[in-house]
């Protein structure tokens, strides 16, 4: 039985103490006026010299939506047009630093949730492929999935409350007022509404919750079970709740996060988030384990067990990249102006995360764990699977924040709390979980093969 | 010229020739080569072989495949003949290469698979028209062949092999 040690609790209770001072903060100065915006704004345009990029925006916008002023109208109509725009970005700007610490949090609570959800399907994979290798870290899975319904309800919760308590910070197809405007989200609001989305969310959470208490239940029965019988009825859930999981983790994925940009969508959205929670979910495998061996626990993990979770951080390092670029060329290439500004934003404003991310979770991993000696090696895993995992928080990112704050980005105190918070709860819950029972599934048919498993 | 005389014993089973192995090996006895029907797992370990750097090599072409695959395209579609798809106008490499990345993977992997198999053949002394090495057909079949060299010692090889497991035990003049 594993003992959550007094040190490591102590750290995830700091972890998230300073993580809510912080994301509090972060709340707390993110309203901000409208004049406190245009003096900020003035005072950025003096700071560059006037010829930046910003500009260069500006620029653009107003000539999509002011332009039939300029001709007919003198040098005083420009002029005024001009304020009125000012106040219009202006407000634009400050709806997107209120934004900001919404953001900031979604991004976070989705990343931690993501992780175990992904190592919900993985073992789920583990248990309907009767796969031989893996039982031994089954223990550990099961830990982790112990987030998937607080995650879940976390995530589901504060895209609510944007739309109810907040100001429609995150989805702004939960503003009546947008709807009301823009014919594409109206056709679209038979399912982008509130209560539908709620009830959505809940259906998702219910489903996978399910198979996680009962997948648990039966991996407990199963060790002191005389008969297969907690291993069969497993067996079998896991194969229906893995179709149930492909269907509803790609809805979940164009709710939670395709539709905070409302106006835009890919079709294989669905598999691209999957490949980022598997790669993820996998990569917290491979570090909990190190983590646990390395306090003297799981005796019966060795190099080899940690030798096939490194290929899997590899292959599906490279299957995100793939999913990544597909859906990336497809849209570079038809160049479609409403598909395409989702990757114009990105390049323009989030270059260095946009390509940084293609660095880290895909160059980086390649060249690192391509090497057979080097995936056995522990500190080498956790070096690689850290860059992994910042790499696949910066995906988040890039996924949400374009949408909400806009080239108002930074990773600054909202952030980092954001993530110590999430981090802080989820090392506490997952270790609690890991004392619930023991390290080794021990009435598990395929235990023994797993213990003697072999590169 | 080296020792010409060999002994072949033959097994019929893997799991009684992979403990024969490990027993002859203990006995310092240097296995020549091993003749089996089907792959046995763990074989190249037992008898001390040294990994295989076919990895390495792997990895070297995928590099040539790779730099061909940029080379290739940047002559054709940049330098040779430039034309304007999709509005794109391929004047520089760099702002067209995403599509360009499906044809660089693609090379990479071709150059990676096809020339591994040849230096895996060429590394096993295979090549087209070649005469069998293998000493005896059966091991195609449903049997395996260990091949020692004897060096005026075969009488305890014999008895070694015999107790081992061994169907049979051939003395036989390799001729070199």
């Amino acid at each position: 039985m594993y003992t959550f040690s007094n040190k490591l609790k102590t750290f995830s209770f700091i972890l998230m103490i300073l993580g809510a001072l912080g994301v509090g903060y972060g709340f707390m100065t993110s309203h901000k006026s409208l004049d406190e915006v245009k003096t900020m704004l003035a005072e950025e345009a003096s700071a560059h010299g006037g010829g930046h990029a910003e500009e260069a925006t500006h620029a653009v916008q107003e000539a999509q939506s002011d332009n039939h002023a300029e001709e007919s109208h003198g040098e005083e109509a420009i002029h005024a047009d001009e304020v009125h725009h000012d106040d219009a970005h202006a407000e634009h700007v400050m709806h997107q630093i209120a934004n900001r610490p919404w953001s900031a949090l979604y991004v976070a609570a989705f990343f931690f949730m993501m992780i175990a959800l992904g190592v919900l399907a993985f073992y789920a994979i583990q248990i309907a492929s009767q796969a031989g290798w893996s039982p031994v870290l089954f223990r550990v899975m099961e830990g982790i999935t112990a987030y998937v319904l607080p995650g879940t309800l976390i995530v589901l919760g504060i895209a609510a409350a944007s739309g109810t308590l907040g100001h429609y910070n995150l989805f702004i197809w939960m503003d009546p007022e947008v709807v009301a405007h823009d014919k594409l989200i109206a056709g679209k609001s038979g399912f982008l509404n509130l209560p539908w989305f709620i009830i959505r969310g809940l259906i998702f959470i219910a489903g996978w919750s399910l198979y996680r208490h009962f997948s648990r239940k039966f991996s407990i029965a199963q060790d002191t079970a005389e008969d297969k019988s907690n291993f069969k009825k497993s067996f079998r859930i896991s194969a229906a709740f893995l179709v149930f999981f492909i269907y509803t983790e790609s809805m979940m994925s164009w709710d939670w996060i395709m539709s905070v940009d409302p106006h835009w969508f890919s079709t294989l959205f669905g598999w691209y988030v999957f490949a980022s929670m598997f790669v993820s979910g996998i990569t917290v495998i491979a570090l909990i384990t190190i983590y646990l061996k390395s306090r003297n626990y799981l005796e019966f993990v060795n190099e080899n067990h940690l030798h096939d979770v490194a290929k899997f951080m590899f292959a599906f390092s490279i299957f995100w990249t793939y999913l990544w670029f597909s859906q990336f060329m497809l849209i570079w290439y038809s160049n479609i102006p409403e598909e395409v500004t989702y990757f114009v934003t990105r390049f323009q404003d989030y270059k260095l995360p946009f390509l940084g991310m293609v660095v880290m979770n895909f160059v980086f991993p390649i060249l690192m764990l391509m090497n057979a000696d080097y995936k056995r090696i522990p500190w080498f895993v956790v070096m690689a699977g850290l860059v992994i995992l910042f790499g696949h928080y910066i995906d988040i990112f890039n996924m949400i924040m374009p949408a909400t704050v806009g080239d108002r980005w930074f990773i600054g105190i909202p952030e980092i709390s954001s993530v110590l918070l999430f981090a802080g709860l989820f090392i506490f819950i997952v270790f609690t979980a890991l004392t619930k029972a023991p390290l080794l599934v021990k009435g598990y048919p395929f235990r023994k093969e797993s213990e003697e498993f072999h590169y | 010229m080296e020792a010409s005389k060999v002994i072949h014993a033959i097994y019929t089973d893997d799991d009684v020739l992979m403990s024969a192995v490990k027993k002859v090996k203990a006995e310092r006895y240097h296995i020549e080569e091993i003749y089996t029907p089907f792959p046995v797992h763990g074989l190249d370990k037992a008898m001390g072989l040294e990994p295989t750097r076919i990895a390495i090599t792997a990895f070297i072409y995928g590099l040539i495949g790779l730099t061909v695959a940029i080379l290739m395209m940047n002559f054709i579609m940049i330098e040779d003949w430039p034309q304007d798809i999709g509005g794109k106008p391929s004047f520089s490499y760099l702002e067209n290469m995403p599509a360009f990345v499906p044809i660089m993977f693609e090379l990479t992997v071709f150059f990676a698979a096809h020339l591994m198999v040849i230096t895996f053949y060429l590394r096993s002394r295979m090549w087209p028209f070649k005469n069998a090495e293998n000493p005896d057909p059966r091991t195609t079949d449903d049997h395996f062949l260990m091949e020692i060299a004897v060096h005026g010692n075969e009488k305890e090889l014999e008895s070694l092999l015999a107790e081992t497991g061994a169907v049979e035990i051939n003395l036989v003049d390799k001729a070199h």
